[in-house]
């Protein structure tokens, strides 16, 4: 309300600037030879004052006087022959108060309408940041937690605790930069190596590069059971061009891990994409794989996650009407830093949704929010 | 504050824009006086309403308001304040509303400032000058506005590019507009001088304080940019022929030409129809250079936009103005009156003499910087026309307008004495060859450039201080008179003598750090020694620094010269951590005119660091003559005789001009 008050107020400012001046009474503006003969005038009060001085010789002097007086008469003549044509005054004034006040309005509102956003209010970072944290985003959280740590870079805690959302945000180089914070102040362990392992690899676009290798191994001395760490490494050696060796690493990984462990799948895959032959299924979880299932570190839930989305992505590829299936699926592939997926989730999403205003609006919301793009 | 209202400003500065067009021109023609005077009041209305709009964007950048598109794309909240303020116009979309907000001040101005000029002349220019205006709104509106929202805000912004950081940008692009912008109000005066098919040697005079002061922005606007290339990009060049630098040159050269033919036109009626074309060319260059720039045609430092819907509307709005402007000439110049005539020597003929050599500059530049993208454009070849072409084409023309530079004042209106004006100067060429005698010496052979130039450049100077003596009368009137002479010599004669004896002060750097300057290009570990230019640089030590966004690795050099201590120099290579970008930090000990540029490389193994070093003789004297020269534009713009026709306390107060009473 104050906005469009303010809007008024300044419409009726620009309507003034044209009425103010039309308003009746005012002395008429010299005319343009007028105006030329108070210069020349002064043209030739200089010419004397050089002449006097003695920096023009009396002869150019004498020139260039002849020469001003001539635009003086000729100046002067147009003066006199001046007639005073303001006939229709009235009328001018008129029409030129009905566009100001029509055409002021018109113009500008019709275009603000069409570009301007009167909805939103103003959003100032500091405003923003001292909000209560529900009424703030996921990123705002963040930067919180990024001023806190620029004011105490010490605290290994802050950076533990952010990496993982980096690499969800899609921030890998952040996520790398804060786990190797972490590891740096609070010590070397398996989640944090692999954490950081894995942020090295999705920098590198998937290559398990040397630096992430070590990381890895590092996780495997603090933890020589860490599946995560294994799984990478063979996939190291994959790329190292050493099969055979991945196929090793795999197998024991697989022979490892409980049957219905969720990575069993991928490590199956990625054994016999390298020609190696999967152990058989194991029997059932002893003791001590229960006791750890219990302990599940957060990548490893995440893993158990995965399986939950592939099985929420089937019934939605059989039965697409659920748009809060829908979303819940865009959201899940991108925290787990799948974008692509999450992108196509969209897409689909969107065609199936083509002609339901109101859901592609949630959509198109929520891939913003995401970051998605469209 | 709330970006909407400035949003709303901006659309309502383009209504206002649009009225501003249509009345003050519509009451010129009536000859209504009302309607003329609406000219002015609309002008201060839109200049208040730009600088509206233009202040609720510096407000959100300085808020870090994301919820604003062109804040999230081109600020950082970690950015100090100064460079969140100047990142305002450090984009394509800030940097045109501040073209528009500086194009609003000019008209202000001119409603303010201009109550000597007629009436008519008055609403006319404001017209023609708005309607420059409604385009680049429109443009803005349409295709650039800074004003769009997004909801959610993110968090951050994206851009921190270090290279904008700097105090640089704070000043050059404001500069460079307020000369390139400036051009708009002698461009609006020609075109309100062949709508009304009125102009005469008054005209002139009213044109002169506003090209003197585009001028002199222009001057110091191109020399900012010069220098802020020279110590950021870490080269050690001063001038690249970057079509940028080109585009913000080739006005200059008009603007030059306008500036002296405005005074024959003032003082002697004559050159009317080649000054009105010299006004229309100066602006449109200004428009062809803010083209060039904005519409990513070229790619180079300076291209930060690249859209082909933004520069088609550009190249639209150029053909519009220019083409419309030249047609209007083309129909009404023919009709104007021709004024008075003079012979081949004479004042006229010297400032005819630069004319032509100026304009032939500007024309050389523009085709060296526009025929690459022709024939890209034709056949797809890219080539390059680089310095030797310039440097050859530009040097040539130059020399000759140098040169004749001081005789032109000694020069008599309408018939001059070219061997008596040679014959005042013999003091000036003794000092010419007296400083070429001593380059040559320094230099003990090498290139004839150098003391020849050197020579050229204390002729200047000197040439320019006997102007003045010799209008004073010094050795010819008495000592007395001579000094009282001197006193009332009007501030443009020495506002002309001061631009010219900047020029030569500017050639003399140019022709120096060209001919004589040293480069170095070494690999050193700390405590080991190199030479540059007589001084021998010691790296001491290398040493990382916290900056409040940055991390510099800086080096510091020991200077000696002849084993005697000069100083230390600090270079770095700065990282800016969030994005992880470098920038070279050069590090500059002026000592002297002179300076010495050390600008660190690359780290190699084995702890050796690329180090180029230069010496650059009498470098700073380049910016410092065209401090100078704009200094001396000022001091011509105080003349009073600018101000002539405005009324004067003894006369009949309250009345607009002096009426022909008698």
């Amino acid at each position: 309300m104050l906005l469009w008050i303010a809007f008024s107020l300044m419409t009726g400012a620009a309507i003034l600037a044209v009425l103010w001046p039309l308003r009746a009474g005012v002395a008429p503006a010299a005319s343009a030879a007028e105006a030329d003969l108070a210069v020349y005038r002064d043209q030739l009060a200089e010419i004397e004052r050089d002449r006097a001085t003695g920096q023009i010789g009396a002869a150019e002097g004498e020139a260039a006087r002849a020469e001003v007086a001539r635009r003086i008469l000729r100046a002067s003549a147009e003066v006199s022959q001046q007639v005073e044509s303001s006939r229709g005054a009235e009328t001018r004034r008129r029409a030129a108060a009905v566009v100001a006040l029509v055409g002021v309005p018109l113009i500008a509102g019709t275009l603000y309408l069409a570009l301007g956003s009167p909805a939103y209010p103003p959003q100032p970072l500091t405003a923003r940041l001292e909000a209560q944290p529900e009424q703030t985003d996921i990123s705002l959280l963040v930067r919180k937690v990024e001023a806190h740590l620029e004011a105490n870079p010490n605290d290994g805690r802050g950076y533990e605790v952010v990496a993982p959302i980096y690499a969800r945000m899609g921030r890998i180089e952040d996520a790398a930069r804060a786990w190797k914070s972490a590891i740096r102040l609070l010590g070397s362990n398996a989640p944090r190596q692999t954490g950081l392992g894995e942020a090295l690899t999705a920098q590198a676009g998937g290559v398990v590069t040397a630096e992430a290798k070590s990381a890895f191994e590092a996780a495997l001395a603090a933890d020589p059971k860490d599946p995560k760490a294994r799984y990478f490494l063979g996939l190291a050696a994959e790329q190292d061009g050493q099969p055979a060796e991945a196929g090793r690493i795999w197998g024991a990984l697989a022979a490892d891990s409980p049957a219905d462990a969720p990575w069993q799948g991928l490590v199956r895959d990625s054994m016999a994409r390298v020609g190696a032959t999967p152990p058989a299924a194991a029997p059932g979880p002893s003791t001590s794989d229960v006791a750890a299932a219990e302990s599940l570190t957060p990548q490893q839930r995440q893993e158990m996650v995965r399986g939950m989305v592939e099985r929420l992505q089937s019934r939605l590829a059989q039965d697409g009407n659920d748009i809060d299936g829908w979303l819940r699926l865009i959201r899940a592939w991108t925290v787990m830093g799948e974008a692509e997926k999450a992108k196509a989730a969209a897409s689909d999403a969107r065609t199936h949704f083509a002609k339901d205003e109101p859901a592609l609006g949630r959509i198109d919301a929520l891939a913003r929010e995401l970051g998605l793009g469209s | 504050m709330n970006p909407e209202i400035g949003h709303y400003a901006l659309v309502l500065a383009l209504a206002i824009a649009i009225l501003q067009t249509v009345l003050p021109i519509w009451g010129a023609r009536s000859g209504d006086a009302a309607l003329m005077r609406v000219g002015p009041a609309l002008a201060i209305a839109f200049a208040g309403f730009v600088a509206l709009a233009f202040a609720t964007l510096v407000a959100a950048y300085v808020q870090s308001d994301f919820s604003v598109l062109n804040v999230v794309e081109n600020s950082h909240s970690m950015k100090p304040l100064l460079y969140r303020i100047t990142g305002t116009w450090g984009n394509h979309e800030g940097s045109m509303l501040l073209w528009v907000l500086v194009l609003a001040i000019f008209g202000a101005l001119v409603a303010l400032f201009g109550y000597n000029l007629p009436a008519s002349l008055k609403a006319n220019v404001l017209g023609v000058q708005a309607s420059v205006a409604v385009a680049f709104l429109l443009f803005i509106l349409l295709t650039s506005n800074p004003f769009i929202r997004v909801v959610p805000p993110p968090a951050e912004g994206q851009d921190l590019n270090p290279i904008l950081q700097d105090i640089g940008l704070a000043i050059h692009p404001p500069l460079l507009y307020l000369g390139y912008v400036g051009f708009s109000i002698t461009f609006a005066f020609a075109v309100a001088a062949l709508i009304e098919g009125r102009i005469d040697a008054a005209w002139a005079r009213w044109v002169r304080p506003w090209a003197l002061t585009a001028w002199a922005f222009l001057t110091l606007g191109i020399a900012m940019g010069s220098y802020w290339a020279y110590y950021e990009l870490g080269w050690g060049g001063w001038w690249f022929w970057d079509p940028v630098e080109n585009a913000s040159l080739m006005p200059w050269f008009a603007g030059t030409a306008l500036i002296h033919s405005a005074v024959v036109m003032e003082k002697r009626d004559a050159l009317k129809v080649w000054t009105i074309l010299l006004a229309i060319l100066a602006f449109s260059l200004s428009l062809l250079g803010t083209f060039l720039v904005r519409s990513g045609v070229l790619t180079s430092v300076h291209a930060f936009a690249t859209d082909p819907t933004r520069g088609v509307f550009i190249l639209a709005i150029l053909v519009f103005f220019i083409g419309g402007s030249l047609a209007l000439y083309a129909w009404r110049a023919p009709a104007l009156r021709q004024g008075g005539i003079f012979a081949p020597v004479s004042r006229e003929g010297a400032l005819v003499l630069n004319n032509l050599l100026l304009t032939a500059a500007s024309a050389a530049v523009f085709v060296g910087t526009l025929y690459p993208l022709a024939l890209e454009a034709f056949n797809g070849e890219k080539i390059t026309v680089g310095p030797p072409y310039f440097n050859l084409t530009v040097g040539a023309l130059m020399l000759p307008v140098v040169f004749a530079m001081p005789f032109g004042p000694l020069l008599a209106w309408k018939r001059g004495d070219l061997a008596g004006a040679a014959q005042r100067l013999m003091v000036a060429f003794g000092a010419g060859i007296v400083i070429a005698a001593l380059a040559a010496y320094a230099q003990g052979g090498g290139p004839i450039l150098a003391p020849f130039g050197m020579g050229l450049a204390a002729f200047v100077v000197i040439g320019a201080a006997v102007e003045i003596f010799e209008r004073a009368g010094f050795g010819r009137v008495p000592f007395a008179t001579a000094i009282a002479r001197f006193r009332g010599l009007p501030r443009s004669a020495f506002g002309g003598a001061l631009a010219h004896t900047g020029i030569g002060i500017c050639l003399f750097g140019i022709i120096a750090e060209t001919s004589w300057n040293a480069e170095r290009i070494v690999g050193v570990k700390v405590g080991q020694s190199f030479e540059v230019g007589g001084y021998e640089l010691t790296l001491a030590r290398l040493e990382p620094r916290e900056g409040p966004n940055y991390r510099d690795l800086v080096g510091v050099f020991n200077v000696r010269r002849g084993g005697v201590d000069a100083g230390t120099i600090e270079s770095a290579k700065r990282i800016f951590t969030a994005r992880n970008m470098p920038t070279t930090e050069a590090g500059i000990r002026t000592i002297g005119f002179s300076q010495l540029y050390v600008s660190l490389g690359d780290e190699l193994p084995g702890g050796t660091v690329g180090v180029r070093a230069y010496w650059k003789p009498f470098v700073t004297l380049i910016w410092l003559g065209s401090i100078v020269m704009a200094l001396g534009g000022a001091l011509s713009l105080s003349d009073r005789r600018l101000r002539v026709g405005a009324p004067k306390p003894a006369k009949k107060p309250k009345a607009a001009a002096p009426v022909a009473a008698e």
